[in-house]
């Protein structure tokens, strides 16, 4: 059952936002900040969380849950620390996915070779 | 005499020059429709080139794509819980195994095969912030370590965490001026 709303609730972000590149024709690095800003804004407002404990990874694996995570570093380290959270949770809570990516990606050019674009 | 001549002479100069005008006219009003016509096959032209986006099936591919991913991602989650992965762990653990997918799927140019198919399906999902992580770092590994790997490597990483950690921290901050001044409760 959490596979089978994982699977719509992905496939639906991910199909809203083919809906959008097709009409407004945004580059995949616009796509990634906006996804990842409306994340942070939907996790501030509140929307984000109930819908994390419905759709599980369906919601989580999104670059929108990146931005609710964001959101949740922030609004954590406010809590605990005041003011200075402020300058420390978004990096604290995303710190594991963007150092995996870093660390990963660096170790992928050390191993592959660039590949020539097949038409 | 001589006046009604002189007048008869003006009048064919006169009738000269309005037929010249109206020919210039009429061979410019010729240029312009042919140019009009032109305009009109050339844009009719790159309309039929111009391959049409097949937006329902790109829309349901991308459904499928990231529905797909994500039930990956569900899938890896109940394994860690069967590996007695710590409750708090798990979604880190899964960002990293996804983010691990990624990568290798990139350098082995799996992954922009599934993006030429699945479109938004292979973007949105965290694997293709991955994906534009690994893709640059591995083609631009010739131009240097700091130049090429170093600095391409945040191509799109980059614009994403700054405005994911500006957007954050605006947020953040009208949270913390309201709870300050008390409000918000909790």
């Amino acid at each position: 059952m959490v596979f089978i709303r994982a699977f719509l609730v992905g496939g639906i972000i991910c199909l809203l936002t083919q809906i959008l590149m097709d009409k407004t024709k945004l580059m995949p690095g616009r796509i990634m900040v906006l996804l990842v800003c409306t994340g942070v804004v939907l996790g501030a407002l509140g929307i984000y969380g109930p819908f994390v404990k419905f759709a599980q990874a369906g919601a989580t694996v999104p670059l929108l849950g990146f931005g609710n995570l964001l959101w949740k570093g922030v609004y954590e380290a406010v809590l605990e620390n005041g003011f200075i959270g402020l300058f420390q949770g978004g990096f604290k809570a995303s710190a594991v996915g963007i150092s995996a990516a870093l660390i990963f990606g660096y170790i992928a050019s050390l191993i592959f070779e660039p590949k020539m674009k097949k038409k | 005499m001589d006046e009604e001549k002189q007048q008869d002479n003006l009048d064919i100069v006169w009738n000269k020059d309005t037929m010249q005008k109206e020919k210039e006219q009429r061979f410019r009003e010729h240029i312009r429709d042919k140019e009009q016509e032109r305009n009109e096959q050339y844009n009719k032209y790159v309309n039929e080139v111009t391959p049409k986006p097949d937006s329902v099936g790109d829309c349901i591919k991308a459904f499928i794509t990231g529905g797909c991913i994500c039930v990956y991602g569900q899938v890896l989650m109940e394994l860690l819980k069967k590996f007695n992965v710590a409750e708090k762990n798990i979604p880190l653990w899964t960002t990293i195994l996804l983010i691990l997918t990624s990568v290798l799927l990139t350098g082995l140019n799996i992954y922009p095969r599934i993006t030429t198919w699945g479109g938004a399906g292979s973007l949105v999902p965290i694997t293709g912030f991955a994906n534009s992580v690994a893709a640059p770092a591995i083609e631009y590994k010739k131009e240097g370590q700091v130049f090429g790997v170093g600095a391409k490597i945040f191509t799109i990483a980059g614009p994403v965490i700054l405005y994911g950690i500006l957007c954050s921290w605006i947020c953040g901050l009208i949270y913390w001026v309201l709870h300050t001044f008390g409000l918000i409760q909790i």
